[in-house]
C-alpha cells in the first residue's frame, strides 16, 4: 500500500508560518518528513543602503517573540565591524535584558505554546483537587497556585466551558489523545499553572521594559553601548528590578522546573518524545555575561551525541544552501559572500488526510524541487541541531559547573538517563534547565553592575564611521531559541550587505543537494503516529524547538537582480 | 447638552447591544473578573482610565464599564499575515490586573494562531465555522502587511495553500468592523519599506471596507483594546485622521505631552548618547527623536502597565506609528531636519497636524523645530561650563 501524505499547516502556537507534511505507511510509521515555510519578508534586502546605526533597529522586527535578539545582534555586529568595545555598565545591562528575555521565552513557550502538547485540558477535569493539591508537594517544597481551592476554581471555571461545549482557545485540540500521559490531577496542577504563567510573564516583559523603554521590541540600545543611564542611577529602579526577578525566579523555580519534572517523569516511557534526536549534532555559542570576564554558557560543538569531546567553532565553515529553497542560487555560500534571488515555484496538487481520516484534495510541497522559504545551513557540510539542548549539552561536556548542577540534579530527581536528554522530551526539559541555571546565577550580573555603577556611569563608546573604508562583523550568540549569527559588510557609509543565520534556519531548513535533511525533518522520520487525523505526536516534536519562523526566513544578497535604487545619505556619527 | 446627547446615544446602543445573546452564557466578562479575584472596586479604576483615555467625560465611566462587559457579544478572528507576532505579544502584557487581556483571553477569540490549541485542519475548521457562524458580526483584526497581487504568493497558509491575500479579502469580506492591529497592517510596515522586495501593503489596499487602523510597532495594548471598546461603546467608527487612525489615540503628537519637554523648551539637549546630559533626562530631539513628528499616545499610558517607554529608557521616538517611517524617519538617529532626503518631506510621512498632510505646514515644523534646537545651543547658558 502506498504512503499516505499528511500536512499540518498552520502548525499553530508558535511565531510565524509554518507547514510540516510527513508520509507514513501502513503502520502509520514516518517515512518522510518535509519542513516549509511558508512566508517570505525580505528584511535583508531592505536593511541593504541604510544607515548601520538603523540595521538592528530594522532588523529587530524580524521577530516580537524573541524580541531584542535581533535588535542586539544587529547593534553589536556593527560594533564589531567598527571595532567597538561597549563600556561595561552596556555590556551587563544588556545581558540582564537578555536574561529577561529567556525567562520570559520559555516560560511563554512551555506554558502557551507547547504546554497544550503536554497537558490534556479536559482530563484536568476528572482530577480531584485535595489529591491534586498533595501531588505537587512531590515536585517542589513549595508549591505556587495549586492549594486545594485554587484547584477547585480553576477545575469549575474549565467545567464551565467545556459544558457549555464552547472551549475558546482550547476548542478543537486532540483532547483524550492516548500520548497524553499525565493523570488527570497532574493535568490540574499544569492547568493552573498555565493560567498564573499568564501573569508571571506580564512580571516578566517588565523587567526588559525596565531598562529596554517597552516590550516587545525594545528601544535602549545604541551602536557603542545603552541609552537607559537614568534608570540604571535610579536606585528605586533598581530596586523595583530586583523585587519582580524575584517574583519571576520565584514561579521558574517552583511551578516551571517542578512541572518539568513531572512531566519528565511522566512521558519517560512515551515512545514519540524519548526516541533519539534526529541530528545528534548539536551547536552552540558563549552567552549570558555573569561579571567582568565570565559567561553562564560555553562555545562549542558535539558530535554524533559524544559527549568527551567539545570541538571548537571554525566560523569559516558555516554555509547556506537553498537546493530545495525557493530561491534561485542553490550553491553552499558563507553568510558574507551570500546571495538570494527568490524563485517561488509552487505546490503540487495531491490527495492527503483530512481532519475526518479520509483523503481529500490538497495542494503538497514539491519534496523533489524547491519546497520552503527557509534556507538550509550547515556547518562543514554537516547539519547542526542549535538551541537551548545544545547549550546546555556543550556546556554540559565542557565541564562548566553551574550548568552541570542543573543537569545531573534533573536527572538524579527524574531517573532519566543522560541519554534522556538527546530526545523531544530532553529539548523540552533543557529549556528549563537553562531557565534554572540563569535565575542560579543571573544576580551576579545584577550584583556586578552595581558594584561598578559606583565608580564608573559610563554607558557608551564613542566612534567614527568613515566613509571611504569598508568594514565587515558579525554578531555570534545564543538566544532562546539557539545559536544565533548576523553577518554585516559596510561600505560607503552604509550597509552594503547583511545576513542573519538564524536558529530556526539551522533547525528547520529543508535537505540539502547531498539530501541530508534538517533537525525538524530529520526527528520525525521514523516516529509513529497514532492517529492520522490528529497528528498530536508531530505538533509535539516540533512544538519542542520553539519554531519561530518569521525569523529563519531571509534573505542575503540580492546581485544580479535590481530590487530599487534607495539610498540614504549615510551621516556619519562621532559618539554612540 | 451636547454630552448628554451623547451619553444617552452611548446608552441606547449599549441596551440594544445588551439584548444580543451571549456567545457563552458561562463567559461574561464579570464572572471571569470576579473568577480572576478582580474586585468591582479595580475594575471601575480601570474604567475610569479607558474613559479617560478615550477622551470621553468623567461620567462616561459606567458607559465604558459596561462596554467592557458586554463585549462578550463580539466573536473576533484574529489574522496572521506577514508579521513578526509582536502585536500579539503586546496584547498578552496587558493591564494589571489584566482586564485588558481578560477581554480577549476568554470571552471570544475565535481565531488566532499564536494562541489557540488547534492545529493543521482543525486549526483551519476553526476559520471557516467562525466566519460562517458570524457571518457579518465579527470582528477582524489583522496583524501584518499583506504580500499582494502578484507577489501574493510570498504567503500561503493550510492545506489548500490559499494565499494570505485571499484569506485577509475572504474574511474582510464578512466581518462587521476590521482593525488593522499594528503598522505592518496599517500601512505595510517593515516588508513594505524600500524596495519592498514581496510587494507587502497594508489591509486597506485588499478590501472595498473601511479599515481601523492601528498602527505602533507595536501598538499598545491601550491602544488596541480601547479601539474595540470604542466600538463597542459606538457601534460606529471612531473619529479618525488622515490615515484612518482613532483620533483618540493618535491625535497628539508624542512630543506634546513628553515628558522631557520642558527640557526641549529650556533648550536642554543630550548632544551625543552618554554624555551629561543623557544622565539628566534632557531632550533627545539632537539624537533623532522622532516625537514632534509622531501622532500616538505614548507619552501618556506608556508600555508594560506604564513601566515605561523609549524616551524614558533614554532614547529618541522613531517615529513608529507614522506611515512608512522605515524610510520616512531614517536615519532614526539623526535629526529629521538635517537630512538631505528620503526624509519626511518626501516620503509624505508624519504631519504637523494629525488631519492632512502638507509638505509646507511639515517643512515649516521640521524647519521651526531644528532652528530652535540650534538657537536654544548658543543661548543656553550651561553649554560653556560643560564644554
Amino acid at each position: 500500500m502506498a504512503n499516505k501524505r499528511v500536512i499540518v499547516d498552520p502548525i499553530t502556537r508558535i511565531e510565524g508560518h509554518l507547514r510540516i507534511e510527513v508520509e507514513v505507511d501502513e503502520d502509520n510509521v514516518i517515512q518522510n518528513a518535509y519542513s516549509s515555510s511558508t512566508l517570505w519578508r525580505g528584511l535583508e534586502t531592505i536593511v541593504k543602503n541604510r544607515d548601520p546605526r538603523d540595521a538592528g533597529f530594522l532588523m529587530q522586527r524580524i521577530c516580537g517573540v524573541c524580541t531584542y535578539s535581533h535588535y542586539r545582534a544587529g547593534i553589536e555586529a556593527v560594533e564589531d565591524a567598527l571595532k567597538i568595545t561597549p563600556p561595561l555598565n552596556a555590556k551587563l545591562v544588556r545581558s540582564l535584558m537578555n536574561q529577561a528575555l529567556f525567562m520570559h521565552d520559555h516560560v511563554v513557550h512551555f506554558y502557551h505554546l507547547h504546554g497544550l502538547d503536554w497537558v490534556d485540558v479536559v482530563s484536568a477535569l476528572d482530577a480531584d483537587p485535595a489529591l491534586a493539591s498533595k501531588e505537587a508537594f512531590k515536585y517542589t517544597k513549595y508549591p505556587i497556585a495549586t492549594g486545594e481551592n485554587d484547584l477547585l476554581k480553576v477545575k469549575d471555571r474549565v467545567k464551565a466551558f467545556v459544558d457549555k461545549g464552547e472551549l475558546g482557545p482550547f476548542a478543537n485540540a486532540y483532547w483524550g489523545h492516548k500520548t497524553f500521559n499525565l493523570t488527570p490531577e497532574q493535568n490540574l496542577i499544569a492547568l493552573s499553572h498555565y493560567l498564573k504563567a499568564l501573569e508571571v510573564q506580564r512580571t516578566a516583559a517588565q523587567l526588559m521594559a525596565m531598562f529596554g523603554g517597552k516590550q516587545p521590541h525594545p528601544q535602549s540600545l545604541t551602536v557603542g553601548g545603552v541609552t537607559c543611564i537614568m534608570d540604571l542611577l535610579d536606585p528605586s529602579r533598581m530596586g523595583e528590578y530586583l523585587t519582580k526577578y524575584k517574583e519571576v525566579a520565584n514561579f521558574i523555580e517552583h511551578a516551571y522546573y517542578a512541572d518539568i519534572v513531572m512531566a519528565g517523569k511522566a512521558f519517560a516511557t512515551e515512545p514519540s518524545v524519548t526516541s533519539e534526536a534526529g541530528t545528534m549534532n548539536f551547536m552552540s555559542y558563549k552567552e549570558m555575561q555573569l561579571n567582568r570576564t565570565e559567561y553562564l554558557f560555553d562555545t562549542g560543538i558535539i558530535m554524533n551525541g559524544d559527549l568527551s569531546k567539545v570541538h571548537p567553532i571554525n566560523e569559516d565553515l558555516i554555509t547556506e544552501e537553498a537546493t530545495h529553497s525557493w530561491y534561485a542560487d542553490d550553491e553552499p555560500l558563507h553568510p558574507y559572500d551570500g546571495k538570494t534571488n527568490p524563485k517561488y515555484t509552487g505546490l503540487n496538487e495531491n490527495m492527503t488526510i483530512g481532519p475526518d481520516g479520509k483523503e481529500i484534495h490538497s495542494k503538497t510541497v514539491d519534496e523533489k524541487g524547491k519546497y520552503s522559504w527557509i534556507k538550509s545551513p550547515r556547518y562543514d557540510g554537516k547539519a547542526m541541531e542549535v538551541g537551548p539542548l545544545a547549550a546546555v549539552l556543550v556546556s554540559y561536556a565542557s565541564g562548566n559547573k553551574k550548568i552541570k548542577k542543573v543537569v545531573d540534579e534533573f536527572l538524579a530527581t527524574t531517573g532519566l538517563p543522560t541519554e534522556a536528554l538527546f530526545t523531544t522530551l530532553g529539548r523540552t526539559a533543557a529549556r528549563a534547565l537553562q531557565t534554572k541555571a540563569i535565575i542560579d546565577n543571573g544576580l551576579e550580573t545584577f550584583n556586578t553592575l552595581i558594584e561598578n555603577l559606583k565608580v564608573d556611569q559610563d554607558t557608551c563608546a564613542t566612534y567614527h564611521i568613515d566613509k571611504d573604508k569598508e568594514y565587515k562583523g558579525r554578531f555570534i550568540g545564543d538566544v532562546p531559541r539557539g545559536m544565533l549569527s548576523h553577518w554585516i559588510r559596510i561600505k560607503n557609509g552604509v550597509v552594503e550587505n547583511y545576513q542573519a543565520v538564524v536558529p530556526s534556519t539551522w533547525n528547520a531548513g529543508p535537505e540539502d543537494s547531498r539530501g541530508l535533511k534538517g533537525p525538524y525533518e530529520s526527528n520525525l522520520i521514523g516516529m509513529k503516529v497514532q492517529d492520522i487525523s490528529q497528528p498530536l505526536e508531530i505538533i509535539r516534536v516540533i512544538h519542542s524547538f520553539d519554531p519561530c519562523i518569521a525569523c529563519a526566513v531571509h534573505v542575503m544578497d540580492t546581485k544580479g537582480k535590481d530590487l530599487g535604487t534607495y539610498k540614504v545619505d549615510p551621516v556619519y556619527g562621532s559618539s554612540c | 447638552m451636547k454630552d448628554l446627547n451623547l451619553f444617552n446615544r452611548l446608552s441606547k446602543r449599549l441596551e440594544d447591544l445588551e439584548k444580543l445573546p451571549k456567545l457563552d452564557d458561562s463567559k461574561s466578562i464579570p464572572t471571569v473578573l470576579e473568577e480572576k479575584g478582580v474586585s468591582r472596586r479595580d475594575f471601575m479604576k480601570w474604567a475610569t482610565a479607558v474613559t479617560a483615555m478615550l477622551a470621553l467625560p468623567g461620567n462616561f465611566t459606567p458607559l465604558v464599564a459596561k462596554a467592557a462587559e458586554l463585549s462578550d457579544r463580539l466573536p473576533i478572528i484574529w489574522l496572521h499575515m506577514a508579521e513578526c507576532t509582536g502585536c500579539s505579544e503586546s496584547l498578552l502584557r496587558s493591564d494589571a490586573p489584566t482586564i485588558d487581556s481578560l477581554i480577549f483571553d476568554y470571552i471570544s477569540l475565535e481565531y488566532h494562531e499564536t494562541l489557540m490549541a488547534s492545529a493543521g485542519w482543525q486549526a483551519e475548521q476553526n476559520l471557516e465555522h467562525a466566519i460562517e457562524k458570524y457571518k457579518g458580526n465579527y470582528i477582524l483584526m489583522v496583524e501584518g502587511g499583506i504580500p499582494s497581487g502578484e507577489n501574493d504568493f510570498y504567503l500561503t497558509i493550510g492545506g489548500h495553500g490559499n494565499t494570505g491575500e485571499h484569506s485577509a479579502k475572504l474574511a474582510s469580506e464578512h466581518a462587521k468592523a476590521i482593525f488593522a492591529i499594528g503598522t505592518c497592517s496599517s500601512f505595510g510596515g517593515v516588508q513594505a519599506a524600500i524596495p519592498n522586495p514581496t510587494g507587502a501593503v497594508a489591509l486597506s489596499k485588499v478590501t472595498n471596507k473601511s479599515v481601523i487602523n492601528v498602527p505602533g510597532c507595536p501598538p499598545s495594548e491601550k491602544n488596541i483594546v480601547g479601539t474595540l471598546l470604542h466600538y463597542i461603546l459606538y457601534g460606529t467608527l471612531p473619529a479618525l485622521d488622515a490615515y484612518n487612525r482613532p483620533k483618540w489615540a493618535y491625535g497628539l503628537r508624542i512630543h506634546d505631552l513628553c515628558e522631557r519637554r520642558g527640557h526641549f523648551d529650556a533648550g536642554e539637549f543630550v548632544e551625543e548618547f552618554g554624555d551629561e546630559g543623557a544622565k539628566k533626562g534632557y531632550c533627545l530631539y539632537k539624537v533623532g527623536c522622532k516625537g514632534p513628528y509622531t501622532f500616538n499616545n505614548c507619552s501618556k499610558n506608556k508600555f508594560n502597565q506604564h513601566t515605561s517607554w523609549p524616551i524614558q529608557a533614554g532614547h529618541g521616538c522613531i517615529g513608529c506609528s507614522e506611515p512608512d517611517f522605515w524610510d520616512a524617519m531614517g536615519p532614526l538617529e539623526e535629526p529629521v531636519a538635517d537630512k538631505l532626503y528620503n526624509t519626511v518631506f518626501g516620503g509624505g510621512g508624519a504631519d504637523a497636524t494629525a488631519d492632512k498632510i502638507g509638505v509646507g505646514i511639515l517643512t515649516t515644523a521640521a524647519i521651526g523645530i531644528a532652528a530652535h534646537a540650534v538657537i536654544s545651543k548658543v543661548k543656553n547658558p550651561k553649554e560653556d561650563e560643560e564644554h
